[in-house]
Formats: C-alpha cells, sequence, structure tokens
C-alpha cells in the first residue's frame, strides 16, 4: 500500500447525495483482476457515452479537473455494495483522498486498505469547499493527514481525526495482515478458549 | 459476573474480543466466513503472497453472481466468467472447503444457502465479502460485509480491525395489515431513516411485529440494513429461530444442540439495555410500498404519486429529484399505479426464499403474465421445494420463466440484465443507476407487488388486485 502523508491536488466538487459504489464502478466489470486498467473504468456509465467517447457533461471530463487527485463530495460517498474495485478504481485513476459528510461503512474501511484517505468534514464545511471549487474550477486543496487538516482554495484549514490505529498505517504503508500475525499467540490463545466455551462451533472435516 | 443490563450485539461483540489496539480498535475474532465466486481472485492474491488459510474449516462456499440461471446445461460462453466458477470449485476443492457448485442442490445465494445449511448460526461472528451479509443477522449473530483486502485478512488471521459501531433499536409494533410484507416494513423504514440513517451502526430489529415474523421474513428486513447505511441487522433469536436451525447440516446436534440452545438464549438484549440510538415504527400503518428513485429510500406507498421537484424547498434535494426523475424517465405527480412496467423479476438474496415464491403465487395463480417475468429461486434446495409444492406449474402456466438459482437480475454480473430504458419491478434489494443494467430503471417491492406488476403490466396495489377476477 502507498503511504499517505499530504496531498495537494486539483479537487473536483461531486455534489450529488449517496453516489453508490455501483455508479462509482459498474458490476460488469468486477471480475478483471485488479491492475491499471482500472484507472479506465472509474465512474464509467456517467463519464463515457454509449459509444465510450467522454460524456461533456460529466465534470471529471472538464480540463480544469482532469488532473484531479482529490474528490469533495456529498453525504453518504460509497454507500451501497462492498466491491472494493470501487476504491481500487479511485487509485488506479490517481485518487488520493475524499472528502465528504459522511461514507458508507463499507467503502470507508475499503479505503484505507488501499492507500485513499476519507476525510470526514462536517456537511457544512463540504459545501463550502465545492462552492470554491465550483467557483474556481482547477483549485487546489491540500489533505495533510500528519497535520490532520484540510486546506481549502481560500487558505482556510479545516482541521478533521482519524482514528490513531488507521492514521498510523496510512502514513507507514504498513501490511495490517503482517501487524495482526504478530497477534498470533494471542489469537491461538483466544480460539482455544473460545472453541472450549462454545464447542458447537467446531465442524468436523470430512476427507 | 457484570450487572450492567447489555445489548446482544454488546453481548456477541464483546465475547469475540482478541485484544485491543490503538485509539479504540478492536482485533475481533471471526468464527463463520462464507464465500462467493466473486471472490475467488482473493485465493490467487493470497497465493501469491505465500500467504496460508488460516482455518479452512470455518469457511463454506457457493456460486452465485457469475452463474447462469437460464435452464438447460449451464455453460458460460465468455471464459473468463467461466473461470470465476471453475476457479472456485478447484480452489474450495484443494482446501477441502465445503462448496456448493453448479449441479448441487445446495448451490444457491450465498445468504441463503449459510441459513439454509445452518452454517448461521445465532451468537457467532460471520463475514462475506458481499454488503447483503447483513442478512444473517437474522439468527441473532453479528454478520457483516467486507472488501476484498478485509476478506484476504480474514482468510489469513482468523480475524479482523474494527472500531465498535454503536448500537441502534428499531422497535416495529402493532400488526401488518394484509398485504402489507416484510419487503413493506424495511422499505418504509429505510425511507423513514434514510440510505445513511443507520450508517456506524449495527441495529436490532425488535418489537411485536418483527417477533411475529418467519425466519424468511427476518432475513428480508436484516438484508436490506445496508440500504440504510448500517453495516448489520440483528434479531434477537427465539423459538422461530430454533425451529428453523433444528436438523439443518452444520447445526449442532444431541447435547451440543442443548449446550448451544442454553447458551443462546442468554444472547436477547436485556431489560434496560441502553442502545445510541432508537427509533420507532407502526406496523399497522404501513401499506405495500414501491420505490421510485434511485436509491433505496426513495420509497413511497403504492397509492402515493411521484414527487415533485418544484415542492420541495432545499436545492440540494430538489436536484436529486430531477436527476433521478429524469434517469427513470418519470414525470412529477404521477400516480405510481399509472407507472408501466417492462419486465419484472422476482428473486435476490432479499426475496428468493420459499415463502416469498409461495406469495407471489397466490397472486399469479390463473393470471396471465403480460411483461416478461421471471422467477429465479435463491437456491436449489428452495427450487426444489417450491416444485414439490406446485409453484413452479403456477408460475410456468402464467407465462413465468422459471430459471435456476443465482443472484441473475439483482446485478446482472452474470449477463442477466435488462435493456436501456426499460422498467423493472424487481423484488431486489438496490435501485441505483445501472444496477440491473446499463440504463435499466429498477421499482424495488415484496414478491407478492412483483407479481402483481407481473399481470397487469403495470405498478399495482396487490389489495386492489385480490378483489378482482383472476
Amino acid at each position: 500500500m502507498d503511504p499517505f502523508t499530504s496531498v495537494t491536488a486539483v479537487a473536483v466538487p461531486l455534489d450529488a447525495v449517496n453516489i453508490d459504489t455501483d455508479r462509482v464502478i459498474p458490476a460488469r466489470f468486477l471480475h478483471k483482476s485488479r491492475g491499471p486498467e482500472y484507472a479506465g473504468l472509474l465512474f464509467h456509465d456517467v463519464r463515457f457515452d454509449e459509444d465510450g467517447r467522454e460524456r461533456a457533461d460529466f465534470i471529471m471530463n472538464q480540463p480544469a479537473f482532469r488532473g484531479a487527485r482529490i474528490i469533495v463530495a456529498a453525504d453518504n460517498f460509497g454507500c451501497g455494495s462492498s466491491r472494493e474495485h470501487a476504491v481500487w478504481a479511485l487509485a488506479a485513476y490517481g485518487i488520493r483522498a475524499v472528502v465528504a459528510p459522511s461514507f458508507g461503512d463499507i467503502f470507508f474501511n475499503n479505503c484505507f486498505k488501499i492507500g485513499v484517505l476519507p476525510v470526514v468534514v462536517p456537511a457544512e464545511t463540504a459545501a463550502a469547499l465545492r462552492r470554491q471549487l465550483h467557483a474556481m474550477p482547477g483549485a487546489s486543496i491540500t489533505v495533510d493527514l500528519e497535520a490532520q487538516t484540510v486546506t481549502g482554495p481560500d487558505g482556510v484549514r479545516i482541521p478533521f481525526t482519524v482514528d490513531p490505529f488507521r492514521r498510523q498505517g496510512l502514513l507507514r504503508g504498513e501490511d495490517e495482515i503482517a501487524l495482526t500475525l504478530g497477534h498470533e499467540a494471542t489469537i491461538a490463545g483466544f480460539e482455544r478458549r473460545h472453541a472450549d466455551e462454545e464447542p458447537w462451533l467446531t465442524i468436523e472435516r470430512r476427507a | 459476573m457484570s450487572t450492567t443490563p447489555r445489548t446482544l450485539f454488546e453481548k456477541i461483540w464483546s465475547r469475540h474480543v482478541v485484544t485491543e489496539g490503538a485509539g479504540g480498535m478492536s482485533l475481533l475474532y471471526i468464527d463463520r466466513l462464507l464465500m462467493h465466486d466473486g471472490a475467488v481472485h482473493t485465493f490467487d492474491r493470497l497465493r501469491k503472497a505465500g500467504r496460508a488459510i488460516r482455518r479452512p474449516d470455518a469457511i463454506a462456499a457457493t456460486a452465485d453472481h457469475y452463474v447462469p440461471t437460464a435452464t438447460g446445461p449451464r455453460g458460460i460462453a465468455d471464459p473468463a466468467i467461466r473461470g470465476m466458477v471453475t476457479e472456485m470449485a478447484r480452489h474450495t476443492a484443494d482446501l477441502r472447503i465445503p462448496y456448493f457448485g453448479p449441479g448441487d442442490a445446495r448451490q444457491g445465494i450465498v445468504h441463503v444457502m449459510g441459513p439454509e445449511q445452518g452454517f448461521t448460526l445465532p451468537g457467532i461472528t460471520l463475514v462475506c465479502g458481499d454488503s447483503h451479509t447483513a442478512t444473517h443477522g437474522a439468527f441473532g449473530c453479528l454478520a457483516f460485509g467486507i472488501g476484498a483486502s478485509e476478506l484476504e485478512h480474514v482468510l489469513v488471521t482468523s480475524c479482523l480491525w474494527q472500531r465498535k459501531p454503536r448500537a441502534m433499536r428499531i422497535r416495529v409494533e402493532g400488526a401488518r395489515p394484509p398485504g402489507v410484507a416484510a419487503k413493506d416494513v424495511i422499505l418504509a423504514l429505510i425511507a423513514s431513516i434514510s440510505a445513511a440513517g443507520g450508517t456506524g451502526h449495527v441495529i436490532e430489529y425488535a418489537g411485536a411485529a418483527i417477533a411475529a415474523m418467519s425466519m424468511d421474513e427476518r432475513m428480508t428486513v436484516c438484508n436490506m440494513s445496508i440500504e440504510a447505511g448500517a453495516r448489520a441487522g440483528m434479531v434477537a433469536p427465539d423459538a422461530t429461530t430454533y425451529a428453523y436451525l433444528e436438523g439443518r447440516p452444520f447445526a449442532p446436534a444431541g447435547a451440543q444442540w442443548d449446550a448451544a440452545r442454553a447458551h443462546w438464549e442468554t444472547l436477547p438484549s436485556d431489560e434496560g439495555a441502553v442502545f445510541d440510538a432508537e427509533v420507532a415504527l407502526d406496523a399497522a400503518t404501513l401499506a405495500p410500498t414501491v420505490t421510485w428513485g434511485t436509491s433505496p429510500q426513495e420509497a413511497l406507498p403504492i397509492t402515493g404519486r411521484v414527487p415533485d421537484p418544484a415542492e420541495t424547498a432545499d436545492p440540494a434535494r430538489r436536484s436529486a429529484i430531477e436527476r433521478m426523475l429524469a434517469y427513470m424517465g418519470l414525470a412529477a405527480n404521477t400516480p405510481l399505479t399509472a407507472i408501466k412496467v417492462d419486465r419484472v423479476f422476482i428473486g435476490s438474496c432479499t426475496n428468493s426464499r420459499l415463502e416469498d415464491l409461495r406469495s407471489a403465487a397466490a397472486v399469479v395463480r390463473g393470471r396471465r403474465v403480460v411483461v416478461p417475468a421471471w422467477v429465479v429461486a435463491g437456491s436449489g434446495l428452495i427450487k426444489r421445494a417450491a416444485e414439490a409444492e406446485g409453484l413452479d406449474r403456477i408460475f410456468r402456466e402464467a407465462g413465468f420463466e422459471w430459471r435456476e438459482p443465482g443472484c441473475s437480475m439483482c446485478i446482472g454480473m452474470n449477463g442477466d440484465t435488462g435493456r436501456p430504458g426499460e422498467r423493472v419491478a424487481s423484488t431486489s434489494n438496490r435501485n441505483f443507476e445501472g444496477r440491473q443494467g446499463k440504463g435499466v430503471r429498477t421499482h424495488l417491492m415484496s414478491p407478492a407487488m412483483a407479481a402483481a406488476a407481473a399481470v397487469t403490466g403495470r405498478l399495482t396495489d396487490v389489495r386492489a388486485l385480490a378483489g378482482e377476477a383472476r
């Protein structure tokens, strides 16, 4: 996973609430293994027309927003399906952070595993950021995980918090499985006690 | 022993915490894992990383997302899609994981198969790489969907790092009027608390209307918890739960059953347990409910009309309604019962169980469909049981296609999709843009309501249809 410390980049405002992960990447692409081609699948059906040409009315196709690496969204971004492919597509496209008032829980968790930072800010703050980005197309913002601040186009710093466990994981680009394997003795001990307490959970394996 | 009253969720959570990490993250032990063909790449990734699967004995698997549901030989033309299913069979065989694939009567939608096999039990933690894992909470367990990285993590460590969710109780009191299904209860609930209303929470469904529900109905309710933003939903185990589970292949038997049941009976939330949020709903006030927009929260009683954006003061909400009406091809103020449909889909992990098929068949009997209409049973066992009751004959005689089990047109990953612009009356769980195929317009409803739409060709109040001649 790519470590995340601070990113300063063009930010694109997405105003719709409840942008679901089916919208982020349609189901018919999900059999593909993770790879660079996911960049072209991001927001596929709203980004491209029937013939595969870019739709001019989709904001990320507008010249000012082409280099966007940050999304500022509205409530419940990433709701719906658990498909981590949604984060793969964001990451492959180059998106490093999504700022929104709330996220789908599974999407939120998936983001940290891939190195895309989901930043929760109050609804009014997100709306104000989106208004600024519409008024100044192509403006940059900074998302600083070390300082836990978003700096808007107007230079105003907005604080946010990420829980320390996930923050540390992202800052270091940590391998979470390796970290957990470090607890193996504790897990094994727990497992023995748990199996003694609830022996009915043990499934006899057939040969 | 603690005397502080505890919730069902708290009891299960605290019993599964292995250790605490920094900043309130817990390492949670995962008792059981369900897998489906959509997750097959995970095996390759782990092999490449040189990581072993810690407890293959805690896994059961099936194929549902990519399997064809057309009758006849179940061949898959596209080699990439075919590989998703054949690789699943190979990997599970290598690891001696029980696998119910095509050709096995136990094959079916993963959230139908788990409970049907008694793999899903009260009091456990259960995960699956699918957001509708919330379904299993109907048995009084903590069950939630995870992404691909979390799936790898569980496979290798039997654990997950989790921040403890908050607990919400939704009490549904009163009795459901005739014609009002479990699906109507959950659609009305999501409309009431919104698609983000349950974010960060585990929902416990309680109250007389929930206690009166069968397991099939409780699964329908818990299934759509994710559509309210909650990762998990649950119902306290009771006599209905035990009657369903006893004798199932993976359920404990004999003395183990007695010991398990004694434990399960301690699980329901204690009197006086405090929830972080409480919601109440009176089932007696509900009507058959349908969605008109592209989020499950956009649901209304069938007696209603399509909303008018002009009547909405909030500009963001107004533009959201306008966008949804444009996608759905609907005009403001149209009576919902005037909306014509092109296709009907009865199936999905929400509504493909035997009781769902019975309630649809009761509407269909002696009538004819006027649009293409499918029934896709949740599993081979359900299909077989329905056939034993003659339900297949009722559907076929009415002009329905009686298909093989799978996720099918709920998600369309196997190619079961509508055509662009088509309007589908569907018993599935998501009406998102493109969910049932590019440009397809989805209206969510109960199996009886979908059956009514199939025989009239429009959204129909099943209560009105009941009195009409067949």
